[in-house]
Protein backbone atom coordinates (compact mmCIF):
# COMPACT_ATOMS: atom_id res chain seq x y z
CA UNK A 1 0.00 0.00 0.00
CA UNK A 2 1.08 3.24 -0.80
CA UNK A 3 1.61 6.10 1.50
CA UNK A 4 -0.70 8.60 0.23
CA UNK A 5 -3.70 6.21 -0.79
CA UNK A 6 -3.53 4.77 3.34
CA UNK A 7 -6.40 7.92 3.71
CA UNK A 8 -8.44 6.46 0.99
CA UNK A 9 -8.44 3.62 2.74
CA UNK A 10 -10.02 4.70 6.27
CA UNK A 11 -12.20 6.86 4.71
CA UNK A 12 -13.64 4.24 2.72
CA UNK A 13 -13.86 1.71 5.32
CA UNK A 14 -15.22 4.43 7.80
CA UNK A 15 -17.80 5.43 5.48
CA UNK A 16 -18.91 2.13 5.34
CA UNK A 17 -19.16 1.52 8.96
CA UNK A 18 -21.65 4.36 9.06
CA UNK A 19 -23.39 3.53 5.65
CA UNK A 20 -24.67 0.04 6.46
CA UNK A 21 -26.56 1.46 9.52
CA UNK A 22 -28.27 -1.31 11.11
CA UNK A 23 -26.04 -3.85 10.19
CA UNK A 24 -23.03 -2.41 11.79
CA UNK A 25 -25.25 -2.06 15.01
CA UNK A 26 -25.96 -5.78 14.44
CA UNK A 27 -22.41 -6.83 13.78
CA UNK A 28 -21.03 -4.05 16.95
CA UNK A 29 -24.20 -5.90 18.94
CA UNK A 30 -22.50 -9.52 17.87
CA UNK A 31 -19.02 -8.34 18.67
CA UNK A 32 -20.33 -6.73 22.35
CA UNK A 33 -21.77 -9.78 23.57
CA UNK A 34 -18.94 -12.31 22.72
CA UNK A 35 -16.05 -10.12 23.94
CA UNK A 36 -18.29 -9.29 27.11
CA UNK A 37 -18.69 -13.25 27.99
CA UNK A 38 -15.15 -13.98 27.02
CA UNK A 39 -13.58 -11.31 29.08
CA UNK A 40 -15.91 -12.61 32.34
CA UNK A 41 -14.80 -15.99 30.93
CA UNK A 42 -10.81 -14.91 31.00
CA UNK A 43 -11.01 -13.32 34.07
CA UNK A 44 -12.49 -16.07 36.02
CA UNK A 45 -9.94 -18.44 34.48
CA UNK A 46 -6.88 -16.32 34.94
CA UNK A 47 -7.79 -15.69 38.54
CA UNK A 48 -8.36 -19.56 38.78
CA UNK A 49 -5.55 -19.98 37.34
CA UNK A 50 -3.60 -17.78 39.65
CA UNK A 51 -5.17 -19.07 42.30
CA UNK A 52 -4.35 -22.62 41.40
CA UNK A 53 -0.56 -21.63 40.86
CA UNK A 54 0.18 -20.30 44.26
CA UNK A 55 -1.36 -23.57 46.10
CA UNK A 56 0.46 -25.76 43.47
CA UNK A 57 3.85 -23.76 44.87
CA UNK A 58 3.11 -24.48 48.88
CA UNK A 59 2.81 -27.96 47.99
CA UNK A 60 5.25 -29.80 49.69
CA UNK A 61 5.32 -33.69 51.42
CA UNK A 62 5.39 -34.08 55.23
CA UNK A 63 7.49 -37.13 56.07
CA UNK A 64 6.57 -37.92 59.57
CA UNK A 65 9.31 -40.22 61.17
CA UNK A 66 8.48 -42.87 63.52
CA UNK A 67 9.47 -42.02 67.23
CA UNK A 68 11.24 -45.07 68.00
CA UNK A 69 13.60 -44.25 65.13
CA UNK A 70 17.13 -43.08 66.68
CA UNK A 71 19.01 -40.35 65.69
CA UNK A 72 21.72 -42.19 62.99
CA UNK A 73 18.46 -44.19 61.75
CA UNK A 74 16.93 -40.32 61.10
CA UNK A 75 19.99 -39.29 59.55
CA UNK A 76 20.03 -41.88 57.14
CA UNK A 77 16.11 -41.24 56.14
CA UNK A 78 17.36 -37.82 55.72
CA UNK A 79 20.06 -38.68 52.71
CA UNK A 80 18.02 -41.19 51.32
CA UNK A 81 15.26 -38.62 50.75
CA UNK A 82 17.35 -36.24 48.95
CA UNK A 83 18.59 -39.08 46.58
CA UNK A 84 14.93 -39.19 45.36
CA UNK A 85 14.13 -37.66 41.79
CA UNK A 86 12.28 -34.65 41.63
CA UNK A 87 13.29 -33.68 45.48
CA UNK A 88 14.64 -29.50 45.75
CA UNK A 89 15.38 -29.68 49.57
CA UNK A 90 14.59 -31.81 52.43
CA UNK A 91 14.21 -30.04 55.34
CA UNK A 92 14.15 -31.43 59.09
CA UNK A 93 11.97 -30.16 61.40
CA UNK A 94 11.69 -31.59 65.23
CA UNK A 95 8.52 -32.14 67.06
CA UNK A 96 8.92 -29.23 69.59
CA UNK A 97 9.25 -27.32 66.44
CA UNK A 98 6.12 -28.68 64.74
CA UNK A 99 4.39 -27.88 68.26
CA UNK A 100 5.79 -24.42 67.87
CA UNK A 101 4.08 -24.14 64.40
CA UNK A 102 0.77 -25.30 65.34
CA UNK A 103 0.93 -23.36 68.83
CA UNK A 104 1.56 -20.00 66.34
CA UNK A 105 -0.86 -20.60 63.58
CA UNK A 106 -3.89 -21.14 65.80
CA UNK A 107 -3.13 -17.79 67.46
CA UNK A 108 -5.07 -17.56 70.63
CA UNK A 109 -6.72 -21.09 70.82
CA UNK A 110 -3.50 -22.69 69.83
CA UNK A 111 -2.59 -22.01 73.82
CA UNK A 112 -4.83 -25.03 75.08
CA UNK A 113 -1.91 -27.25 73.16
CA UNK A 114 0.80 -25.49 75.48
CA UNK A 115 -0.21 -28.16 77.87
CA UNK A 116 1.66 -30.93 75.48
CA UNK A 117 4.71 -28.83 75.81
CA UNK A 118 5.94 -32.14 78.33
CA UNK A 119 4.53 -34.92 76.66
CA UNK A 120 4.56 -33.89 72.93
CA UNK A 121 2.58 -36.42 70.60
CA UNK A 122 3.66 -35.28 67.49
CA UNK A 123 6.31 -36.16 65.28
CA UNK A 124 9.69 -35.32 64.20
CA UNK A 125 9.43 -34.46 60.11
CA UNK A 126 11.21 -34.14 57.15
CA UNK A 127 9.58 -31.81 55.29
CA UNK A 128 10.67 -32.75 51.46
CA UNK A 129 10.30 -29.17 48.78
CA UNK A 130 9.31 -31.23 45.15
CA UNK A 131 10.70 -29.36 42.24
CA UNK A 132 7.95 -29.40 40.63
CA UNK A 133 4.33 -29.59 42.35
CA UNK A 134 3.23 -32.99 40.03
CA UNK A 135 5.82 -34.45 41.10
CA UNK A 136 4.71 -34.85 45.16
CA UNK A 137 2.97 -37.84 44.43
CA UNK A 138 6.00 -39.60 43.28
CA UNK A 139 8.17 -38.86 45.54
CA UNK A 140 5.33 -39.30 48.31
CA UNK A 141 4.98 -43.01 47.32
CA UNK A 142 8.46 -43.59 47.43
CA UNK A 143 9.09 -42.14 50.73
CA UNK A 144 6.38 -44.52 52.07
CA UNK A 145 8.80 -47.77 51.25
CA UNK A 146 11.88 -45.85 53.22
CA UNK A 147 11.97 -47.80 56.71
CA UNK A 148 11.12 -45.24 60.02
CA UNK A 149 8.56 -43.83 58.19
CA UNK A 150 5.49 -43.15 59.81
CA UNK A 151 3.20 -41.30 57.48
CA UNK A 152 3.59 -39.02 54.05
CA UNK A 153 0.94 -36.52 53.38
CA UNK A 154 1.31 -33.84 50.86
CA UNK A 155 -2.63 -32.72 50.92
CA UNK A 156 -3.28 -34.90 48.01
CA UNK A 157 -7.00 -35.30 48.11
CA UNK A 158 -7.43 -31.67 48.06
CA UNK A 159 -4.65 -30.80 45.36
CA UNK A 160 -6.37 -33.38 42.89
CA UNK A 161 -9.70 -31.51 43.37
CA UNK A 162 -7.84 -28.66 42.63
CA UNK A 163 -5.71 -29.58 39.89
CA UNK A 164 -8.88 -31.85 38.06
CA UNK A 165 -11.31 -28.62 38.98
CA UNK A 166 -8.51 -26.18 37.42
CA UNK A 167 -8.25 -28.55 34.27
CA UNK A 168 -11.64 -28.83 33.50
CA UNK A 169 -12.33 -25.47 34.08
CA UNK A 170 -9.38 -24.40 31.39
CA UNK A 171 -10.70 -26.84 28.99
CA UNK A 172 -14.90 -25.00 29.34
CA UNK A 173 -13.65 -21.99 29.10
CA UNK A 174 -11.33 -22.18 26.32
CA UNK A 175 -13.77 -24.77 24.76
CA UNK A 176 -16.50 -21.44 25.15
CA UNK A 177 -14.06 -18.86 23.85
CA UNK A 178 -13.50 -20.61 21.00
CA UNK A 179 -16.67 -21.45 19.83
CA UNK A 180 -18.00 -17.26 20.76
CA UNK A 181 -15.11 -16.16 18.68
CA UNK A 182 -16.26 -17.91 15.70
CA UNK A 183 -19.95 -17.12 16.26
CA UNK A 184 -19.10 -13.41 16.61
CA UNK A 185 -16.80 -14.19 13.25
CA UNK A 186 -19.52 -15.26 11.37
CA UNK A 187 -21.83 -12.86 12.28
CA UNK A 188 -19.01 -9.92 11.30
CA UNK A 189 -18.48 -11.87 8.23
CA UNK A 190 -21.82 -12.09 7.14
CA UNK A 191 -22.42 -8.21 7.66
CA UNK A 192 -19.96 -7.35 5.27
CA UNK A 193 -20.51 -9.68 3.07
CA UNK A 194 -23.86 -8.07 2.68
CA UNK A 195 -22.17 -4.53 2.04
CA UNK A 196 -19.97 -5.93 -0.19
CA UNK A 197 -23.10 -7.03 -2.05
CA UNK A 198 -23.93 -3.77 -2.69
CA UNK A 199 -20.41 -2.58 -3.71
CA UNK A 200 -20.33 -5.78 -6.08
CA UNK A 201 -20.23 -3.44 -8.95
CA UNK A 202 -17.81 -0.94 -7.81
CA UNK A 203 -15.54 -3.93 -7.30
CA UNK A 204 -15.75 -5.40 -10.61
CA UNK A 205 -15.11 -1.73 -11.82
CA UNK A 206 -12.23 -1.89 -9.80
CA UNK A 207 -10.58 -4.87 -10.86
CA UNK A 208 -11.53 -4.07 -14.17
CA UNK A 209 -8.89 -1.22 -14.82
CA UNK A 210 -6.45 -2.85 -12.72
CA UNK A 211 -6.91 -1.99 -9.20
CA UNK A 212 -4.77 -4.84 -7.00
CA UNK A 213 -6.58 -6.82 -4.42
CA UNK A 214 -4.96 -5.74 -1.67
CA UNK A 215 -5.98 -1.92 -3.10
CA UNK A 216 -9.94 -3.29 -2.88
CA UNK A 217 -9.39 -5.32 0.73
CA UNK A 218 -7.81 -2.67 2.58
CA UNK A 219 -10.96 -0.92 2.82
CA UNK A 220 -13.34 -4.16 4.41
CA UNK A 221 -9.76 -4.82 6.38
CA UNK A 222 -10.58 -1.36 8.10
CA UNK A 223 -13.96 -1.39 8.35
CA UNK A 224 -13.71 -5.06 10.08
CA UNK A 225 -10.76 -3.53 12.41
CA UNK A 226 -13.35 -0.40 13.25
CA UNK A 227 -15.91 -2.77 13.93
CA UNK A 228 -13.98 -5.08 15.80
CA UNK A 229 -12.64 -1.80 17.72
CA UNK A 230 -16.20 -0.22 18.63
CA UNK A 231 -17.75 -3.89 19.77
CA UNK A 232 -14.54 -3.92 22.51
CA UNK A 233 -15.78 -0.31 23.89
CA UNK A 234 -18.81 -1.57 25.95
CA UNK A 235 -17.14 -5.23 27.01
CA UNK A 236 -13.80 -3.22 28.05
CA UNK A 237 -15.80 -0.76 30.10
CA UNK A 238 -17.71 -3.23 31.82
CA UNK A 239 -14.98 -6.12 32.78
CA UNK A 240 -12.97 -2.46 33.92
CA UNK A 241 -16.45 -1.47 36.60
CA UNK A 242 -16.82 -5.01 37.32
CA UNK A 243 -13.46 -6.01 38.39
CA UNK A 244 -12.93 -2.50 39.82
CA UNK A 245 -15.89 -3.19 42.28
CA UNK A 246 -14.80 -6.43 43.02
CA UNK A 247 -11.75 -6.27 43.88
CA UNK A 248 -12.12 -2.74 46.18
CA UNK A 249 -15.31 -2.88 47.50
CA UNK A 250 -16.47 -6.51 47.29
CA UNK A 251 -13.23 -8.18 48.98
CA UNK A 252 -13.79 -6.06 52.22
CA UNK A 253 -17.21 -7.57 52.63
CA UNK A 254 -16.75 -11.60 51.78
CA UNK A 255 -14.11 -13.35 53.59
CA UNK A 256 -11.42 -13.62 50.46
CA UNK A 257 -8.98 -14.95 52.84
CA UNK A 258 -7.53 -17.40 50.97
CA UNK A 259 -8.54 -16.42 47.45
CA UNK A 260 -6.15 -13.86 45.99
CA UNK A 261 -7.56 -11.75 43.43
CA UNK A 262 -5.41 -10.29 40.89
CA UNK A 263 -4.34 -6.66 42.09
CA UNK A 264 -6.70 -4.50 39.94
CA UNK A 265 -3.52 -2.81 38.02
CA UNK A 266 -1.96 -4.57 35.94
CA UNK A 267 -4.59 -7.03 35.26
CA UNK A 268 -7.27 -4.78 34.28
CA UNK A 269 -5.11 -3.28 31.10
CA UNK A 270 -3.85 -6.87 30.63
CA UNK A 271 -7.06 -8.21 30.07
CA UNK A 272 -8.35 -4.94 27.99
CA UNK A 273 -5.60 -5.53 25.78
CA UNK A 274 -6.64 -8.75 25.21
CA UNK A 275 -10.19 -8.16 24.62
CA UNK A 276 -9.02 -5.24 22.27
CA UNK A 277 -6.97 -7.63 20.33
CA UNK A 278 -9.56 -10.49 20.25
CA UNK A 279 -11.91 -8.11 19.19
CA UNK A 280 -9.63 -6.34 15.99
CA UNK A 281 -9.30 -9.90 15.58
CA UNK A 282 -12.50 -10.94 14.93
CA UNK A 283 -13.64 -8.10 13.25
CA UNK A 284 -10.70 -7.78 10.51
CA UNK A 285 -10.74 -11.82 10.40
CA UNK A 286 -14.63 -11.93 9.65
CA UNK A 287 -14.12 -9.17 7.14
CA UNK A 288 -11.27 -10.25 5.31
CA UNK A 289 -12.94 -13.62 4.77
CA UNK A 290 -15.85 -12.78 3.43
CA UNK A 291 -14.48 -10.20 0.83
CA UNK A 292 -12.11 -12.78 -0.26
CA UNK A 293 -14.86 -15.00 -2.41
CA UNK A 294 -15.30 -11.55 -4.32
CA UNK A 295 -12.03 -11.11 -5.49
CA UNK A 296 -11.44 -14.27 -7.39
CA UNK A 297 -12.02 -12.71 -10.93
CA UNK B 1 1.24 -7.83 -30.05
CA UNK B 2 -1.64 -10.14 -29.53
CA UNK B 3 -0.86 -14.09 -30.66
CA UNK B 4 -3.48 -17.01 -29.75
CA UNK B 5 -2.41 -20.49 -30.75
CA UNK B 6 -5.01 -23.12 -30.23
CA UNK B 7 -7.36 -22.10 -27.93
CA UNK B 8 -9.45 -24.19 -26.23
CA UNK B 9 -12.29 -22.89 -23.95
CA UNK B 10 -14.63 -25.31 -21.66
CA UNK B 11 -16.67 -23.78 -19.01
CA UNK B 12 -16.69 -25.78 -15.80
CA UNK B 13 -21.37 -26.56 -17.17
CA UNK B 14 -19.43 -28.27 -19.75
CA UNK B 15 -20.22 -25.67 -22.62
CA UNK B 16 -17.61 -25.33 -24.92
CA UNK B 17 -16.97 -21.94 -25.77
CA UNK B 18 -13.50 -22.01 -28.22
CA UNK B 19 -12.95 -25.01 -30.22
CA UNK B 20 -9.05 -24.41 -31.23
CA UNK B 21 -8.51 -21.05 -32.40
CA UNK B 22 -5.50 -19.48 -33.74
CA UNK B 23 -5.12 -15.60 -34.34
CA UNK B 24 -2.36 -12.82 -34.64
CA UNK B 25 -3.28 -9.61 -33.78
CA UNK B 26 -0.77 -6.48 -34.28
CA UNK B 27 -0.12 -3.28 -32.32
CA UNK B 28 -1.70 -0.39 -34.29
CA UNK B 29 -4.92 -2.41 -35.75
CA UNK B 30 -8.30 -2.00 -35.60
CA UNK B 31 -10.09 -5.39 -35.51
CA UNK B 32 -14.18 -6.28 -35.89
CA UNK B 33 -15.01 -9.41 -34.10
CA UNK B 34 -18.83 -10.66 -35.81
CA UNK B 35 -20.58 -13.84 -35.19
CA UNK B 36 -23.86 -14.85 -34.22
CA UNK B 37 -24.62 -15.01 -30.61
CA UNK B 38 -23.11 -17.55 -28.43
CA UNK B 39 -20.35 -18.25 -30.72
CA UNK B 40 -18.03 -17.43 -28.23
CA UNK B 41 -17.17 -13.89 -29.31
CA UNK B 42 -17.24 -13.02 -25.45
CA UNK B 43 -15.07 -15.50 -24.30
CA UNK B 44 -12.52 -14.87 -26.68
CA UNK B 45 -12.69 -11.15 -25.58
CA UNK B 46 -12.69 -11.90 -22.17
CA UNK B 47 -9.65 -14.09 -22.80
CA UNK B 48 -7.46 -10.91 -23.47
CA UNK B 49 -7.87 -9.14 -20.49
CA UNK B 50 -7.74 -12.65 -18.97
CA UNK B 51 -11.62 -12.43 -17.19
CA UNK B 52 -11.23 -16.15 -18.27
CA UNK B 53 -8.59 -18.50 -18.70
CA UNK B 54 -8.14 -20.43 -21.45
CA UNK B 55 -8.48 -24.69 -21.12
CA UNK B 56 -5.95 -25.57 -23.34
CA UNK B 57 -3.58 -23.47 -26.21
CA UNK B 58 -1.47 -20.17 -25.30
CA UNK B 59 -1.58 -16.50 -25.29
CA UNK B 60 0.59 -14.03 -25.19
CA UNK B 61 -0.03 -10.36 -25.04
CA UNK B 62 3.51 -8.24 -25.35
CA UNK B 63 5.01 -11.33 -24.84
CA UNK B 64 3.18 -11.64 -21.23
CA UNK B 65 1.68 -15.58 -21.17
CA UNK B 66 -1.84 -15.09 -20.15
CA UNK B 67 -2.06 -18.91 -19.43
CA UNK B 68 0.33 -19.68 -16.99
CA UNK B 69 0.09 -16.34 -15.58
CA UNK B 70 0.08 -15.64 -11.93
CA UNK B 71 -3.40 -13.85 -10.15
CA UNK B 72 -1.07 -11.61 -8.92
CA UNK B 73 -0.33 -9.99 -12.24
CA UNK B 74 -3.94 -9.60 -13.54
CA UNK B 75 -4.09 -5.83 -12.06
CA UNK B 76 -0.57 -5.30 -14.29
CA UNK B 77 -1.94 -6.81 -16.92
CA UNK B 78 -5.56 -5.46 -16.95
CA UNK B 79 -3.75 -1.72 -16.88
CA UNK B 80 -2.48 -2.28 -20.09
CA UNK B 81 -6.29 -2.95 -21.65
CA UNK B 82 -8.76 -1.38 -21.49
CA UNK B 83 -12.34 -2.62 -21.45
CA UNK B 84 -16.08 -0.64 -22.64
CA UNK B 85 -18.89 -2.73 -22.10
CA UNK B 86 -22.41 -2.48 -23.86
CA UNK B 87 -23.55 -1.58 -19.92
CA UNK B 88 -21.43 1.10 -19.57
CA UNK B 89 -20.77 0.07 -15.88
CA UNK B 90 -20.76 2.98 -14.59
CA UNK B 91 -21.11 4.13 -10.74
CA UNK B 92 -24.40 5.63 -10.58
CA UNK B 93 -23.36 7.65 -7.27
CA UNK B 94 -20.25 9.82 -8.82
CA UNK B 95 -20.37 12.54 -11.51
CA UNK B 96 -18.36 12.03 -14.34
CA UNK B 97 -15.56 13.48 -13.46
CA UNK B 98 -15.08 10.78 -10.39
CA UNK B 99 -16.07 7.68 -12.27
CA UNK B 100 -12.92 8.58 -14.89
CA UNK B 101 -10.85 9.50 -11.82
CA UNK B 102 -12.33 6.47 -9.78
CA UNK B 103 -10.33 4.46 -12.01
CA UNK B 104 -6.87 6.25 -12.02
CA UNK B 105 -7.20 6.07 -8.01
CA UNK B 106 -7.51 2.44 -7.55
CA UNK B 107 -4.34 1.97 -10.03
CA UNK B 108 -2.71 4.75 -7.00
CA UNK B 109 -2.01 7.50 -9.64
CA UNK B 110 -0.30 10.48 -8.52
CA UNK B 111 -3.08 13.05 -7.30
CA UNK B 112 -1.65 15.42 -9.03
CA UNK B 113 -1.63 13.51 -11.96
CA UNK B 114 -5.15 12.48 -11.99
CA UNK B 115 -7.36 15.97 -12.32
CA UNK B 116 -4.75 16.95 -15.87
CA UNK B 117 -5.24 13.69 -16.87
CA UNK B 118 -9.18 13.03 -16.29
CA UNK B 119 -9.98 16.72 -18.43
CA UNK B 120 -7.60 15.19 -20.76
CA UNK B 121 -9.74 12.22 -21.56
CA UNK B 122 -12.88 13.84 -21.25
CA UNK B 123 -11.97 16.30 -23.40
CA UNK B 124 -10.89 13.45 -26.10
CA UNK B 125 -14.70 12.26 -25.67
CA UNK B 126 -15.80 15.82 -25.92
CA UNK B 127 -17.69 15.72 -22.40
CA UNK B 128 -15.34 17.84 -20.41
CA UNK B 129 -18.44 20.30 -20.19
CA UNK B 130 -20.30 17.43 -18.44
CA UNK B 131 -17.64 16.34 -15.66
CA UNK B 132 -20.41 17.27 -12.95
CA UNK B 133 -23.15 15.21 -14.10
CA UNK B 134 -24.12 11.98 -13.01
CA UNK B 135 -24.58 9.05 -15.59
CA UNK B 136 -28.45 9.15 -15.14
CA UNK B 137 -28.48 12.97 -16.21
CA UNK B 138 -26.39 11.76 -19.40
CA UNK B 139 -27.91 10.21 -23.25
CA UNK B 140 -26.61 6.94 -23.64
CA UNK B 141 -24.38 7.84 -26.03
CA UNK B 142 -22.79 10.57 -23.20
CA UNK B 143 -22.51 7.57 -20.96
CA UNK B 144 -20.80 5.14 -23.25
CA UNK B 145 -18.40 8.11 -23.70
CA UNK B 146 -17.71 8.58 -19.98
CA UNK B 147 -16.78 4.87 -19.69
CA UNK B 148 -14.88 4.47 -22.71
CA UNK B 149 -12.87 7.53 -20.80
CA UNK B 150 -12.65 5.78 -17.80
CA UNK B 151 -11.01 2.62 -19.99
CA UNK B 152 -8.31 4.96 -21.54
CA UNK B 153 -7.57 7.24 -18.83
CA UNK B 154 -4.62 4.83 -17.87
CA UNK B 155 -3.58 5.06 -21.24
CA UNK B 156 -3.78 1.12 -22.41
CA UNK B 157 -1.89 -0.29 -25.20
CA UNK B 158 -5.53 -2.25 -26.21
CA UNK B 159 -8.49 -0.81 -26.07
CA UNK B 160 -11.75 -3.71 -26.08
CA UNK B 161 -14.92 -2.84 -26.77
CA UNK B 162 -17.49 -5.50 -26.11
CA UNK B 163 -20.64 -4.30 -28.47
CA UNK B 164 -20.31 -0.94 -27.38
CA UNK B 165 -23.16 0.16 -29.88
CA UNK B 166 -25.43 -2.73 -28.82
CA UNK B 167 -27.50 0.05 -27.19
CA UNK B 168 -27.34 2.97 -28.73
CA UNK B 169 -29.10 4.47 -31.74
CA UNK B 170 -27.56 4.36 -35.22
CA UNK B 171 -26.49 8.17 -34.84
CA UNK B 172 -25.16 7.63 -31.49
CA UNK B 173 -23.48 4.43 -32.84
CA UNK B 174 -21.64 6.42 -35.15
CA UNK B 175 -20.62 9.26 -33.14
CA UNK B 176 -18.99 6.04 -30.71
CA UNK B 177 -17.53 4.69 -33.69
CA UNK B 178 -15.79 8.26 -34.67
CA UNK B 179 -14.27 8.19 -31.20
CA UNK B 180 -12.81 4.76 -31.42
CA UNK B 181 -11.32 5.39 -34.60
CA UNK B 182 -9.41 8.41 -33.13
CA UNK B 183 -7.90 6.16 -30.29
CA UNK B 184 -6.95 4.09 -32.54
CA UNK B 185 -5.26 6.64 -34.63
CA UNK B 186 -2.99 7.36 -32.01
CA UNK B 187 -1.63 3.74 -31.68
CA UNK B 188 -3.72 1.61 -29.52
CA UNK B 189 -5.27 -1.56 -31.05
CA UNK B 190 -8.79 -1.67 -30.94
CA UNK B 191 -10.71 -4.75 -30.68
CA UNK B 192 -14.40 -4.38 -31.32
CA UNK B 193 -17.35 -7.26 -31.14
CA UNK B 194 -20.03 -5.91 -32.70
CA UNK B 195 -23.19 -6.64 -34.39
CA UNK B 196 -23.44 -3.58 -36.47
CA UNK B 197 -23.44 -4.53 -40.04
CA UNK B 198 -23.89 -0.49 -41.12
CA UNK B 199 -20.73 0.48 -39.28
CA UNK B 200 -18.50 -2.87 -40.25
CA UNK B 201 -19.25 -2.36 -43.74
CA UNK B 202 -19.01 1.44 -44.06
CA UNK B 203 -16.08 1.66 -41.72
CA UNK B 204 -13.54 -1.11 -43.34
CA UNK B 205 -11.23 -2.78 -41.18
CA UNK B 206 -9.73 -6.20 -40.39
CA UNK B 207 -12.65 -8.59 -39.69
CA UNK B 208 -12.52 -11.94 -37.35
CA UNK B 209 -15.74 -13.81 -38.18
CA UNK B 210 -16.33 -16.06 -35.42
CA UNK B 211 -18.48 -19.18 -35.08
CA UNK B 212 -18.98 -22.50 -33.14
CA UNK B 213 -15.52 -21.10 -31.54
CA UNK B 214 -13.80 -21.01 -34.44
CA UNK B 215 -12.41 -18.60 -37.04
CA UNK B 216 -14.40 -18.80 -39.76
CA UNK B 217 -13.14 -15.82 -41.77
CA UNK B 218 -10.39 -13.27 -41.22
CA UNK B 219 -10.01 -10.35 -43.60
CA UNK B 220 -8.40 -7.17 -44.34
CA UNK B 221 -11.09 -4.30 -45.22
CA UNK B 222 -14.04 -6.97 -44.93
CA UNK B 223 -17.77 -7.16 -44.68
CA UNK B 224 -19.94 -7.90 -42.05
CA UNK B 225 -21.02 -10.69 -44.22
CA UNK B 226 -24.44 -12.23 -41.79
CA UNK B 227 -28.05 -11.04 -42.93
CA UNK B 228 -29.79 -9.68 -40.19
Amino acid sequence: MKFRTTGRHVKEGSKSVFRNGWMTVSAIGATTTTLLLVGVFLAVMLNLNEFASSIEEDIEVRVFIENTANEQQVDQLGEKMESIDNVASVEYSSKEEELEGLVDSLGDQGQAFELFEQTNPLNDVYIIDPTRPTAADSIASEVNNLNHVYEVDYGEEIVQRIFTFNDYARTIGLALIIGLVFTAIFLISNTVRITILARKKEIGIMKLVGATNSFIRWPFFIEGMLLGLLGSVIPIAALAGGYYYLYYYLRDSINFDFVQLLPFNPFIWQLSALILAIGVFIGIWGSVMSVRKFLKV
Amino acid sequence: MIEMQGVYKTYPNGVTALNGLDTHIDQGEFVYVVGPSGAGKSTFIKLIFREEKPSKGSIFINDIDLASMKEKRIPKLRRKVGVVYQDFRLLPRMTVYENVAFALEVIEEHPANIRTRVMDVLDQVRLKNKARFIPDELSGGEQQRVSIARAIANRPRILIADEPTGNLDPETSWEIMHILEEINATGTTILMATHNREIVNTVKKRVIAIEDGMIVRDENRGDYGYEI
